[in-house]
């Protein structure tokens, strides 16, 4: 039962780690077959919020033929609510390194990216320092594999994988049709896998400790551990690692402050829970959890009592305004009218049955919007709307 | 060849002269200049060989290219959900008051200019602000002025 799971603290992600040199030595001289059958039956899935699994990825860009391939890191981490990644970078940065140039190993890449947020720009110094005592140590084991940073520039939307390559080829951000997908033909149209900073840092602890160190980890359809950014009305904001499944319940016995009203799971694009569904919802990938199951980038944001929820969803509506790339209309109009609406339900310009037409609107959204940023709008709206309707009205 | 012209120059000598290197260009331009003129613009696209608008149409997507002159530190401060919980607004108030300028203006001196963006990635550190590439974080008016002030100092200091 998922309630009954306790939150389990482990430390896996920022352990340090000074023997990565012999982690990489060492894992490529395994076969890269080997290797894919190991992360598959890890059963990791992607920690951008997508879910992924990660073993697939990369075994679709190994399989392909073509002869140049990329591996890109994603750090372009903007959902409201998570800080995990900068923290990774700043701390475990060679874990990363050593498991792009892994991947490269098994899938034939011998290329990988940092796609850095502008906002994180402040790490680009040591950073690049760590890549270049990286670079010497590869071509000293004789690996031919190459890593360079490159600089976002304030935009939410290219944190999704294609507008993150449509912006390294120097276009705006705007998402593409998929498929084909990254695997088939990413940056520069080529093979390239494109993994979240943590899910490489997950690799590198099952190339290093095996796969069933990590999948004996979790829950079922939701193995090994996860970053959570925990912010918002908490005695203990911060970063902490836990095993994925458990009740949040349990979570928010941790970090509420005694009087939390809501928690927002997976940021602004994510669920709102209220406390009377704690018990039922568990954090993990979508799945067969018990009672509500939650996907999530990791980022925990609690509300307590004396936060409008209207204000909540108020600030969430703008950021989509804001971030909305603006290439289809579902999305581009879609946020701007929620905005307006709520807004003229609050002034009593309309009346609260409005809020019915602007879910319906959520729903066609859902259905039409090209890319996950408008699909997920209708996430925290309906889950607002629905249970604090009222804070919606007066 | 004038500044912008050789500005622009030696960055595409740098990156390359390829589509690719048209946001490090742009980001090198503005990192120099503080926004990216018309004439930048003119002047990256005829190095790239690739149109105007097309360079234009790339600036304008990106929150950090600036498009309008600005300070020589522009201030960023969080506006999503976290910092605008935890005190945001007086931080904005207390930053206004101190430069006498509103959101999006920039001191008749062209040493700040006031900007609010999204979530930073410092939310439990709220509220947060960028001072060009540098963060601050658990901001109090106090502190802000404070910070401000050893700018202005710094300053005076060329
Ligand atoms: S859903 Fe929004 S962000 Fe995604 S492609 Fe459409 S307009 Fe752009
Ligand atoms: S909400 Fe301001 S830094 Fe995240």
């Amino acid at each position: 039962m998922a309630n009954s799971h306790q939150l389990k603290r482990v430390d896996f992600i920022f352990r340090n780690e000074n023997d990565w040199e012999k982690v990489l030595s060492t894992t490529i001289k395994k076969k890269p077959q080997e290797l894919i059958n190991a992360l598959i039956s890890s059963e990791l899935k992607g920690r951008g919020g997508a879910g992924f699994p990660t073993g697939l990825k990369w075994k679709l860009t190994a399989e392909s033929k073509e002869k140049q391939k990329y591996v890109i890191c994603n750090a372009d981490e903007g959902e409201p609510g998570t800080f995990k990644d900068r923290e990774i970078l700043s701390r475990v940065p060679y874990k990363v390194l050593t498991a792009m140039a892994i991947c490269g190993y098994i899938t034939g890449a011998n290329k990988g990216y940092i796609y850095l947020r502008g906002e994180y720009k402040f790490l680009l110094p040591e950073l690049n320092k760590v890549i270049d005592e990286f670079s010497y140590y590869c071509k000293e084991i004789n690996l031919d594999f190459n890593i360079e940073i490159f600089m976002g520039s304030g935009a939410y939307i290219c944190g999704e994988e294609t507008a993150l390559m449509e912006s390294m080829e120097g276009k705006r951000g705007e998402p593409r049709n998929k498929p084909p997908f990254p695997t088939q033909a990413g940056y520069m149209g080529k093979p390239t896998v494109i993994n979240n900073v943590e899910t490489l840092v997950h690799s590198f602890t099952i190339f290093k400790y095996g796969a069933k160190k990590f999948y004996d980890l979790g829950v079922q359809y939701s193995r090994g551990t996860k970053l959570f950014s925990v912010s918002g009305d908490t005695p203990k904001p911060g970063i902490y690692e836990l095993e994925l499944g458990m009740s949040l319940q349990d979570f928010v016995y941790e970090f509420g402050d005694g009087d939390t009203k809501a928690v927002q799971v997976g940021g602004a694009s994510g669920f709102l829970v209220p406390r009377k569904k704690f018990k039922d919802a568990a954090i993990g990938f979508k799945g067969k959890l018990t009672g509500i199951s939650l996907p999530t980038g990791g980022s925990m944001m609690l509300f307590n009592s004396s936060r409008s929820m209207f204000n909540v969803l108020d600030n969430y509506l703008e950021f989509f305004r804001e971030e909305s790339c603006g290439q289809c209309t579902p999305c581009r109009v879609g946020c701007q009218q929620l905005l307006l609406g709520i807004k003229a339900v609050k002034r009593g310009e309309k009346p609260a049955s409005y809020l019915d037409k602007l879910l319906r609107l959520t729903e066609t959204m859902q259905y039409t919007a090209k890319c996950g940023l408008g699909q997920s709008v209708a996430n925290s709206f309906s889950s607002i709307v629905a249970n604090f309707r009222e804070e919606m009205i007066y | 060849m004038d500044p912008i012209q050789t500005l622009v120059k030696n960055l595409a000598d740098k990156h390359g002269r390829s589509r690719e290197s048209v946001l490090p260009i742009l980001q090198g331009v503005v990192e120099q200049e503080k926004f990216l003129s018309e004439r930048s613009m003119i002047e990256i696209a005829r190095e790239i060989d690739i149109p105007a608008a097309d360079v234009y149409g790339t600036a304008t997507f990106y929150s950090f290219l600036e498009t309008k002159p600005a300070g020589k530190f522009i201030i960023r401060v969080c506006k999503t959900i976290t910092c605008a919980m935890k005190g945001k607004n007086q931080v904005l108030f207390a930053i206004q008051e101190m430069l006498k300028i509103n959101l999006g203006e920039t001191t008749p001196d062209k040493q700040f200019t006031l900007l609010e963006t999204n979530c930073l990635g410092w939310c439990h550190k709220a509220p947060a602000m960028l001072i060009n590439d540098e963060i601050y974080t658990e901001l109090t008016p106090e502190k802000v002025r404070e910070i401000l002030t050893s700018h202005m100092k710094a300053n005076a200091n060329h």
